[in-house]
């Protein structure tokens, strides 16, 4: 059953991520990513992160991702043009970007023993947990965060006004 | 039982599917949510660590991603409409002022 889903799920991101690449048009490109962002809100479910899938499906795919479709059509996005990008960014990103994935699936391999598994329901994080953590040790760096969340709304505020 | 390394490579390939997609697309929002892929891909090899450690640390830690990833993409949203707005276009070529 957990494999099954693993695999359905897993198999459902890398789908996802591939036609983000590969569509043309940017609407579909975002569609593609609130598939993979559901996915893997599945998967944290998979690996006992309760809060973290329910704020995956809230935050990604609901604000962030709402966030991008509304802009794309306000913008109306059309199609991209195939324009001829950067030289090097071909020459050295490509090969780099395969190299550091055959370089992390090597690591992953040769440490595959001492990694162990995950069966479901072995191990799961309550908001209880999560929370005790996070208003005990870490109430400094969560209030700043909410100072972060104000200053980026008025800097998206103050960005994206008409200028007068 | 799933092996954790599998959620590791998983978390790999979808990284370098948005390394190749920061790369090869042309258009500025898709770029971006490329990058929001690869904030994603990180945040899975979080979680598989803090389970295989059985710490909460992992998780916070992508709480917090996640809390920035918010707050960036609110204000990389508004950069692309002032660029819309002052250049028309949402290609990354045709945006080269700074250029040498």
């Amino acid at each position: 059953m957990y494999l099954v889903l693993f695999f359905i799920f897993g198999g459902l991101c890398v789908a996802g991520a591939l036609n983000l690449l590969f569509q043309r048009h940017p609407i579909n490109s975002a569609l593609s990513l609130i598939v993979v962002m559901s996915s893997l809100a599945v998967l944290y479910l998979l690996l006992g992160a309760e809060f973290l899938a329910a704020a995956q499906v809230i935050v990604y795919s609901g604000a962030i991702m709402v966030l991008f479709t509304f802009v794309i059509m306000l913008l109306n996005a059309g199609r991209e043009e195939l324009t001829h990008g950067s030289k090097a960014a071909y020459l050295i990103g490509i090969p780099g970007a395969a190299a550091l994935f055959a370089l992390l699936v090597y690591m992953f391999l040769s440490n595959r023993a001492p990694l162990g598994s995950a069966a479901l329901g072995n191990y799961l994080v309550t908001t209880t947990d999560l929370s005790r953590v996070l208003f005990h040790q870490l109430l400094l760096p969560f209030e700043v965060t909410s100072v972060l969340i104000l200053v980026a709304i008025l800097g998206a505020v103050a960005l994206a006004r008409k200028e007068p | 039982m799933v092996p954790i390394f599998w959620y590791l490579i998983l978390a790999a390939t979808l990284f370098c599917i948005g390394v190749g997609a920061f790369l090869i697309k042309r258009n500025v929002i898709t770029i971006f949510m490329s990058i929001e892929l690869m904030l994603n891909a990180v945040n899975l090899t979080f979680v598989a660590f803090a389970h295989h450690w059985h710490q909460v640390s992992g998780q916070i830690f992508v709480f917090f991603v996640m809390v920035v990833a918010a707050a960036e993409a609110a204000v990389g949203l508004a950069i692309i409409i002032a660029l819309f707005r002052t250049r028309a276009t949402l290609n990354v070529d045709s945006v080269d002022l700074m250029k040498l």
